[in-house]
């Protein structure tokens, strides 16, 4: 299941400019951004810095101005987008976990996990064996038929993540997943990404400004006016 | 792949039904007046057959008995016995009026036959008790939609009448039940004037000093009889002999020259195409009415249901859901929207049908094209929903 092969996160040089003229802004000036597999980074920075606007073009939501970017072994784009279908991208090599867990409210847990094998066109019940496989390691396995609405935040952000992982994709972008959560459950969320990271061996990028799980990061990002800086976190990830 | 229109129904049933069954009501409404039409024109065509005419004979340049007043004299008939081909000829008159029940009063169509034999043209075809008129006078067979009971006595201007026979889904094209009596009661009723009248008018040929001669006796009786008898009907109801073609038969009377002479073809133009056709524009009206308005609710409600989940569907296209997967759950949505409410509409249609005071037939294939009316209004209403979904960012979800 490891995929030893994959290169993780390569960013060179990326630029976003929004508009044009004179009202054009330049939200990234050149991101250089390395994440291994396996491995969790933290990105942080202040409101306006251009969080959002990196894991957009990663995302491959938003189109890059120029720079380039490399998911597992493959250049998704290269001073253009090197991939004709984005849509299969994101749902094969994408993990996305969001500030709100956004679950689809009419499908029970095993289904929201299941929908993005589904949607790649694998089988129903194998989809669903994909995603009971996941809950056994995410603690969730005992709610698999309940309603999203019947869980607690805590227990929709593991389900989100679950159904971030569930395809295998050689990355995950969280977007501030931690931030309704308490300091007890946010560190279960990290720990969590860590363990999920290292078994299936999968670049991570945690977008948060949340003190509570900066010190766990073992490498940091700051982002500021467009920019990027490395930096080494403390982390200390208490089991 | 699951069904997510098929989950998100299932999730949401309770707001799915209760928004399926007022649009089912107004869907039940819409049947309903296809109906009313149906039944206006099987009413239509319950007259032509019941009548048991094929060729309608009535006054030059009228539109015949049922469309406007027609006088014929009632020795007609004697000359198209004659006719080649014609296998009977009697004598009919039509009056619409209020007949009283004692204290109230029903509006009836009132029907003046020769008293014979069933199979005579004019004649109530079947009936559903009692007996035919035999007499000549004061007996009357009247439809059940009119109230009346057997034995119950019924007054038609200054004459009481006795039902002795009923009759079912005998009306007049405007829906009013019909009530036979003698020929000549009914001339009465309808050309005779009332006792005031009479009386004036005997008063006034008595007066007369050209009627009332001294050197003359018995002519002023025999004017006055003359004045008080009467010997016009509306029409001359003529059956075909068989073998022989209504048009065949109908050529040669064309040629007489104070009448008129309709087929039975001709007659359902008349009946369709003049009398019931404003009705028929009404309703039509109506439906054009009920569909707009069933098309801005459904468009509306899924409209509003799509709105509420802008959020799950950027997170859908995030995670790689096609456009198509989309769109087809918010049309699915719609469909089956449409589909409660064409079943509940239905069922409703069907139950409050026989409360109508007109006769309403729902046919099975007016019902197959209301179906098929109500998917291609929900697939219209919902394009706005889905063309709002298909705008939605995919990177919405990521936030700001
Ligand atoms: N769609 C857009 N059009 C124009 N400018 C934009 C757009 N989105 C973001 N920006 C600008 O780009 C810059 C970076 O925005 P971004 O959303 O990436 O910041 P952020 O680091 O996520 O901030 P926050 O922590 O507040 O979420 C900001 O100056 C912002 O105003
Ligand atoms: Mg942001």
């Amino acid at each position: 299941m490891a995929e030893p092969m994959s290169s993780g996160i390569r960013i060179e040089g990326l630029r976003k400019v929004y508009g044009q003229g004179d009202t054009a802004v330049e939200a990234l000036k050149g991101v250089e951004m390395v994440v291994a597999p396996g491995e969790v980074v933290g990105l942080v920075g202040p409101s306006g810095s251009g969080k959002s606007t990196l894991l957009k073009c990663l995302g491959a939501v938003i189109e890059p101005s120029g720079g380039r970017m490399i998911l597992g072994d493959e250049v998704i784009y290269d001073e253009g987008w090197r991939i004709g279908d984005l849509r299969a991208l994101r749902r094969d090599k994408i993990g996305f976990v969001f500030q709100a867990p956004y679950l689809i409210p009419f499908l029970n847990v095993t289904d929201n996990v299941a929908l993005p094998p589904m949607l790649a066109g694998v089988a129903n019940r194998e989809a669903r064996r994909r995603a009971l496989e996941l809950f056994a390691a995410l603690d969730i396995g005992h709610r698999a038929q309940a309603m999203p609405s019947q869980l607690s935040g805590g227990e929709q952000q593991r389900v989100s993540i679950a159904r971030a992982l569930v395809n295998r994709p050689p990355v995950i972008l969280a977007d501030e997943p931690t931030a309704p959560l308490d300091s007890e459950r946010a560190l279960s969320v990290i720990r969590i990404l860590n363990q999920m990271a290292q078994q299936y061996q999968t670049a991570v990028i945690v977008v948060t400004h949340d003190e509570k799980i900066i010190p766990t990061f073992k490498r940091i990002y700051h982002i500021r006016d467009g920019r990027t800086h490395e930096e080494a976190g403390e982390g200390r990830l208490l089991a | 792949m699951i069904s997510l229109a098929g989950r998100d129904i299932m999730h949401a049933w309770g707001k799915f039904l209760f928004t399926g069954l007022g649009l089912g009501l107004l869907i039940g409404v819409t049947l309903s007046m296809a109906g009313i039409y149906r039944g206006m024109v099987d009413d239509a065509m319950a007259l032509l057959d019941n009548s048991g005419a094929d060729l309608w004979v009535v006054q030059k340049d009228t539109l015949g008995p049922y469309a406007e007043p027609s006088s014929l004299n009632d020795d007609l008939y004697r000359g198209l016995l004659g006719m080649p081909g014609v296998a009977g000829a009697a004598n009919v008159t039509y009056l619409t009026m209020q007949v009283r029940r004692d204290g109230s009063d029903v509006r009836a169509l009132v029907v003046g036959v020769v008293a014979g034999g069933p199979g005579e043209p004019g004649q109530p075809r079947q009936l559903v008790a009692g007996r035919q008129i035999t007499r000549n006078h004061y007996e009357a067979v009247a439809d059940l939609a009119s109230g009346f009971k057997l034995g119950e006595r019924l007054q038609i201007r200054r004459h009481q009448y006795t039902v002795v026979g009923l009759t079912k889904r005998m009306v007049s094209s405007s829906g009013d039940p019909m009530i036979f009596i003698p020929l000549r009661d009914a001339q009465e009723a309808q050309f005779l004037k009332d006792n005031d009248a009479i009386v004036q008018q005997r008063r006034r040929t008595g007066q007369n000093p050209g009627f009332n001669r001294p050197g003359v006796p018995g002519l002023l009786e025999a004017v006055i009889a003359a004045q008080s008898s009467n010997s016009s009907v509306n029409a001359v109801l003529v059956r075909v002999k068989p073998g022989h073609s209504g048009e065949e038969v109908a050529e040669p009377i064309r040629r007489w020259k104070r009448v008129q002479v309709y087929t039975r073809q001709q007659m359902e133009g008349i009946l369709i195409g003049k009398l019931i056709a404003t009705s028929a524009r009404q309703i039509a009206m109506f439906l054009v009415i009920l569909s707009v308005v069933s098309a801005t609710i459904v468009a509306f409600i899924i409209y509003t249901m799509t709105m509420g989940k802008i959020r799950e569907i950027a997170v859908l296209k995030l995670i790689g859901t096609r456009n198509r997967t989309i769109g087809g759950m918010i049309l699915q949505q719609a469909l089956a929207l449409g589909t409660i409410g064409f079943v509940v509409g239905k069922i409703v249609a069907t139950f409050w049908a026989p409360y109508f005071p007109k006769y309403v037939l729902l046919l099975p294939g007016d019902a197959v094209r209301g179906f098929v009316v109500v998917m291609v209004i929900c697939t219209l209403a919902s394009g706005l929903a889905i063309r709002a979904a298909l705008k939605v960012d995919p990177a919405e979800a990521i936030g700001g």
